[in-house]
């Protein structure tokens, strides 16, 4: 699973242009406490959060992360946006919660393993 | 003794920049063939200890020496400087303001992951002066 199916299965916005929608997807992790998500997200996880920052891509790219999914309406600062462009990391939305997104996406990746 | 260094100078407040250093350290343990394990201890230590700088000091340098056996990165700030060590490095305990809580950062769990995450973690601090944080991490066996 990639990218691309979880934008077409979860329905999600994608904000970045360059978004990598190749990138393998092999979780998920939610958390909006930086160091929670940067002390134990893994790579090839897609990261569902509400904040909104450049400092969320920072972590997104140390941790090798595939996708940042902004929860609940959220949309990304423009010093967000800019720093997605450049990293290649996609930046995708919805009007969802975590709690249904996360289900869905775990059902997701469960049937396709 | 050989090895390759690195040096960066911190802002207090810059979070724009923070990471930099974390992300620059983990390009080079990359090409030097660092096992990906090892490579994200030193990242999470780095990383949060790079924040610590940032939400709680004036100003820092960072200096890494990277050879053979391990990594050492040396954090030195100018700031407010830490009253009890051994209280900060208590999960859940911080001074992190409303702003920077609203960032989701100062949850309290920088210095315990750093602690986690390295072999070798010292905190010295001198209120009213600065922190010295040393962080090493054996980059083999
Ligand atoms: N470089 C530093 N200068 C001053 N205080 C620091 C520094 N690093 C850590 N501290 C103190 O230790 C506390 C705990 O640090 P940490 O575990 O990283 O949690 P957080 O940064 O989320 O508050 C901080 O809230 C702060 O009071
Ligand atoms: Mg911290």
């Amino acid at each position: 699973m990639v990218v691309k199916n979880i934008v077409r299965e979860l329905d999600l916005k994608v904000f970045n242009k360059n978004a990598d929608l190749d990138l393998e997807v092999k979780g998920g992790f939610v958390g909006d406490l930086l160091s929670h998500v940067m002390g134990n997200s893994e790579e090839g996880q897609v990261w569902l959060t509400v904040q909104t920052h450049k400092n969320v891509l920072a972590i997104a790219s140390l941790n090798d992360l595939s996708a940042i999914i902004l929860i609940d309406k959220q949309i990304p600062d423009p010093s967000m946006l800019e720093a997605a462009e450049k990293e290649g990391i996609p930046v995708l939305g919805s009007d969802k919660t975590a709690f249904e997104l996360g289900g869905k996406l775990f059902e997701l990746l469960r049937i396709d393993s | 003794m050989s090895g390759i260094t690195f040096s960066y100078k911190i802002d207090g407040g810059d979070f724009v920049n923070a990471g930099k250093a974390s992300s620059e350290i983990k390009r080079t343990l990359k090409q030097l063939n660092v096992a990906q394990k090892t490579i994200k201890r030193v990242v999470v230590s780095l990383y949060e200890a790079e924040v610590n700088i940032v939400a709680h000091a004036h100003r820092g340098e960072i200096n890494v020496l990277i050879n053979a056996e391990e990594i050492s990165i040396t954090l030195k700030d100018e700031g407010p400087g830490i009253e009890s060590v051994e209280q900060a490095m208590e999960v859940g305990y911080s001074t992190a303001s409303p702003s920077v809580v609203s960032m989701g950062f100062g949850a309290g769990m920088g210095l315990p992951n750093m602690k986690k995450n390295s072999d070798y973690l010292n905190v010295e601090s001198k209120v009213g002066v600065g922190t010295t944080v040393t962080i090493k991490v054996a980059l083999v066996g």
